[in-house]
């Protein structure tokens, strides 16, 4: 299979807009003829379904939650970049668009990126205008700050629920699409197939979580903006309900998936508690523009932080990277927090924490600057720990938190299957082998606003399209394939549990395919897959009935294709051999520790072909070519 | 300081919509005190369904009090008892020993149980479908920083904005009123001048669509403002009255 990504020719600057001129165009009277399937109705999701009811497509769009208001996107705190160069600090398309490919260790598309970068500045506009709060200064404009991996002020905020207010943008337009009948909305809805007729994507299997049953749904395109799968490692930053479903059974179709072993561990989190923790939360990097990372310099100091004097302290990014200090990327930080809690220097009774300090904020800008900035991850923080950090320095660890990989796409956000197309964190997207704070919220919606109406316009415009409707045969066949998976989940009739066995490969990804990885590791932990798999399909326990809301049925369906995911992942982690961006071989490090790419023989983004049931995943290359960027070894000191 | 604590736990089950409800109890024990409400309820699951029995069906997905999706009704008072606090950010150190703790699901006529815990909460999907919104298409959009917003207006619109649509605020409503989801939704867009154009035509028709919902009238009771969890206050339903006098003698929109 050749993979063809669609860049279009020409300078750097001028893709998007020539690519644009060149589509094919459908005439308005005719888009009303046209169905459409979104899945998901994150940021991605739901201001695809908009902007495309918008233009007079009939959309339907379909998500897990009882309202599409509640997608994770909701949960993003920090930010949103764009190159608006309000702050007059030095930004401008081209810097975000350096920024993010350099961040993303050279890793992903430079068109894809650019483009991303231009977007970035419409974004913010069509947000203002449709009511989103985002903070302002005494004079009333728009207010920025500076955010992991970035020396320049770009990021726009509404508190710490930036996520939340750009989320009930998107949605509130989407409602008013559903209001004008151009959008049916279908909550409480998970997708468990793609229908392909004729080699394009026609219609999704998915099972109404209220009653059980099978539904089918036609269309001339889908749209899979699912969001991503850092659930693979049980606990993770990602709602209780994230999954690689829709992905998975996408690839299972045929769609490639991409880089699924780049995923990014967060520097900021609450450490973990306890073995029936459920889930981590994120404290939002912007902490870390006042916040300091230390540890006690000498191993096993367990004072109490305010005993600790400041020459017993060790401010190790400080130290090690003076030119960035606490703001180096996501997985320099994740890195070297685990790195001082291996050598014994991390604090809480687990040993696993370091500390992130506002006393210095506080005497320097006072507490309610600091209370206005980040009071409400204070309170959240002190909710969940007990701890109040104006008090004491909080304690965070590394989690995982986002994924860069994802369905491969081309430049038009197509698949590898025609008419199918995946937006926002489901596709493997433009943050290479690290993305950047304040990036997915920008992509999401670039994604969904600004290309998808272009491309997604192009392919129906320039496609024929058989009749289809759900009796066909390839619907029937998919209900019937899905009926049989789901009878067979609960007759097994166990012993464990669906969530102790997910716990399980949590732990194995986690120690294995985590934020470092070596080839040793990765073949054990691929057998460990494997047998857990097994065993979750003879051993796990479910019950409730079929045609019911069945949360254990939900969650079951979940894990069996995270367990099958795993092994993909693994599979790419063992052939990726170099360390890049958040993938890190030890074997691969510099004298200082740090990623070491292999730009001659991994240039490249890893696309995988499901073949079949048992059988390795076939692999194929997209060479990445640079043209505008020259490769350097990331530096942050 | 962590510690474990016993509970009995007497929890509404119902099978489905149109099938009878009953109190069941349960017993939790050895349960860390530093563990979420919601895990503990995980807790409770994870044995039951080692005892081949149902779980206890309830709503919840972020589990960072932000998504709106988890609510429940703790010993009477939706969320819980500590203030400003969603379910899934209640943790059981705010419990002690041996307590008896009653969890029923948000009540309210235009919110059906769909099975124990978990509620139909798609009303206040209609109320955000009819005007809860500013109508502008996507591209076209001009420079963000075109129109400054003075900053405490700012400040006040993403008061009222941060509403999770929970509905806790209609579950302790001995009217049902959804009062306060309404005014928060028309106060964060008629406080900026972006979402002034259509404030009249807006908060006449989401006044009347929670009439027509069968939300009931705000009496004043407060309930609301204790409950949310989000501490959305009531000067937005002062607002919202503000709104609708204003639109009903001083504008065209009808
Ligand atoms: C805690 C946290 C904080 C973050 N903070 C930031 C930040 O400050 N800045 C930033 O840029 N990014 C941030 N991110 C990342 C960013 O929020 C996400 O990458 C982004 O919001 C994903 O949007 P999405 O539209 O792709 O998917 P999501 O918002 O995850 O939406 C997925 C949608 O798909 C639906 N869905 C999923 N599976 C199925 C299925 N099988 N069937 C049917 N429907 C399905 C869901 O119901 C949902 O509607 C943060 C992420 C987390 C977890
Ligand atoms: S689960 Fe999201 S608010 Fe509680």
């Amino acid at each position: 299979m050749l993979l063809d990504s669609k860049v279009p020719s020409g300078p750097l600057e001028e893709k998007w807009d020539r690519h644009r001129f060149e589509q094919k165009l459908v005439n308005p009277a005719n888009k009303r003829k046209f169905n459409i399937i979104v899945v998901g109705t994150g940021l991605a999701g739901a201001s695809a379904s908009a902007s495309l009811a918008e233009l007079g497509y009939n959309v339907k769009t379909f998500c897990i939650q009882d309202s599409p208001r509640r997608a994770h996107s909701i949960a993003a705190q920090g930010g949103i970049n764009a190159a608006k160069n309000y702050s007059n600090d030095g930004d401008s398309v081209w810097r975000l668009f350096y920024d993010t490919i350099k961040g993303g260790d050279f890793r992903a598309r430079e068109a894809n990126v650019y483009r991303l970068a231009q977007l970035s500045l419409n974004i913010i506009d069509q947000c203002v205008a449709q009511g989103v709060p985002f903070a302002r200064d005494y004079g009333g404009l728009l207010a920025n700050r500076s955010f992991g991996g970035a020396q320049v002020s770009r990021t726009f905020y509404a508190r710490g629920q930036t996520g939340q207010q750009l989320l009930l943008g998107a949605y509130s337009a989407l409602m008013r699409q559903v209001a004008s009948g151009k959008v049916t909305l279908f909550p409480r809805r998970e997708l468990l197939d793609i229908i392909v007729i004729n080699e394009q994507a026609r219609g999704i299997v998915v099972r109404n979580l209220i009653n059980g049953e099978l539904e089918s749904y036609e269309a001339h395109a889908v749209l899979i903006c699912t969001g991503g799968y850092s659930n693979v490692f049980f606990l993770s930053t990602n709602a209780m309900g994230a999954n690689v479903s829709a992905c998975f059974r996408a690839y299972k179709k045929g769609a490639l998936f991409a880089n699924p072993c780049f995923t990014q561990i967060h520097p900021t989190c609450i450490p973990v508690h306890g073995v029936y923790q459920s889930k981590l939360t994120l404290m939002s990097e912007s902490l870390r523009n006042d916040g300091r990372v230390w540890v006690p310099k000498n191993i096993g100091d367990k004072r109490n932080p305010k005993q600790i004097s400041e020459s017993d302290r060790d401010y190790y990014l400080e130290n090690k990277y003076p030119s960035f200090g606490n703001l180096v990327p996501r997985d320099v930080a994740s890195r070297n927090a685990k790195e001082q809690c291996d050598m014994g220097k991390g604090v809480s009774d687990t040993g696993l924490a370091v500390y992130l300090d506002f006393a210095d904020a506080i005497k320097r800008d006072g507490k309610d600057t600091i209370s206005k900035k980040y009071g409400n991850l204070f309170e959240m923080y002190e909710k969940i720990t007990g701890d109040n950090p104006y008090e004491t320095p909080m304690m965070i660890y590394p989690a995982t938190h986002y994924t860069m990989g994802g369905l491969w796409v081309d430049y038009n956000l197509m698949t590898t299957i025609p008419g199918l197309f995946a937006l926002g964190e489901a596709n493997f997207s433009d943050h290479g082998a690290n993305r950047l704070g304040a990036s997915a919220l920008m992509q999401g919606l670039a994604d969904g606003y600004f290309i998808i109406p272009y491309t997604l316009s192009a392919y129906l415009a320039g496609n024929s399209f058989p009749e289809v409707s759900t009796s066909n045969a390839d619907f029937k066949e998919s209900v019937n394939n899905c009926s049989v998976q789901i009878q067979k989940l609960l007759s097994i009739k166990g012993k464990r549990t669906v969530n102790d066995i997910h716990r399980q490969l949590g732990h194995i990804m986690w120690d294995y395919c985590g934020m470092s990885r070596k080839d040793s590791g990765l073949t054990k932990a691929r057998i460990a897959v494997n047998d857990l798999k097994l065993e979750f399909w003879e051993n796990i326990t479910i019950t409730g009935k079929e045609n019911n809301f069945n949360q254990a049925l939900e969650n079951a369906i979940r894990v069996s294709d995270y367990l099958e995911f795993a092994e993909l992942m693994i599979i790419d982690a063992i052939e990726r051999q170099e360390s890049c961006g958040c993938h890190f071989n030890e074997a691969y490090q510099t004298e200082d520790g740090e990623a070491r790419r292999n730009d001659e023989t991994f240039c490249h983004v890893g696309a995988w072909e499901y073949s079949e049931e048992n059988e390795n995943p076939i692999f194929h290359k997209e060479p990445l070519l640079f043209e505008n960027v020259k490769l350097t070894q990331r530096s942050y000191k | 300081m962590i510690k474990n604590i016993n509970l009995t736990l007497k929890i509404w089950r119902q099978d489905a919509p149109d099938k009878e409800g009953r109190f069941e109890t349960y017993e939790a024990n050895e349960i860390s005190t530093d563990i979420s409400f919601l895990e503990m309820l995980d807790i409770v699951n994870e044995k039951l369904i080692i005892e081949g029995k149902d779980i206890i069906a309830f709503d919840n997905d972020c589990r960072e009090g932000i998504c709106g999706m988890c609510g429940a009704v703790i010993n009477g008072r939706p969320h819980g008892p500590q203030r400003g606090t969603t379910l899934c950010q209640l943790h059981m150190r705010h419990f002690s020993d041996n307590e008896v703790i009653i969890i029923e699901p948000f009540r309210a006529a235009p919110f059906k149980v769909i099975k124990d815990l978990v509620v139909d909460r798609g009303s206040l999907d209609e109320l955000i479908k009819t005007y809860g919104y500013i109508s502008v298409n996507t591209g076209g959009a001009p420079d963000g920083n075109a129109i400054p917003i003075p900053e405490e207006i700012a400040e006040k619109a993403m008061d009222a904005a941060s509403c999770i649509g929970c509905g806790a605020c209609v579950a302790s409503c001995p009217n049902a009123s959804a009062m306060l989801f309404v005014g928060a939704k028309v106060s964060h867009l008629s406080l900026l001048p972006q979402g002034k154009i259509e404030a009249a035509r807006r908060v006449l028709a989401m006044v009347k669509k929670a009439d027509n919902i069968g939300f009931g009238n705000c009496t004043n009771e407060k309930e609301c403002e204790v409950t949310c969890p989000k501490q959305v206050s009531i000067e937005n339903i002062a607002r919202l009255n503000r709104e609708f006098i204003k639109a009903c003698f001083c504008s065209t929109a009808k």
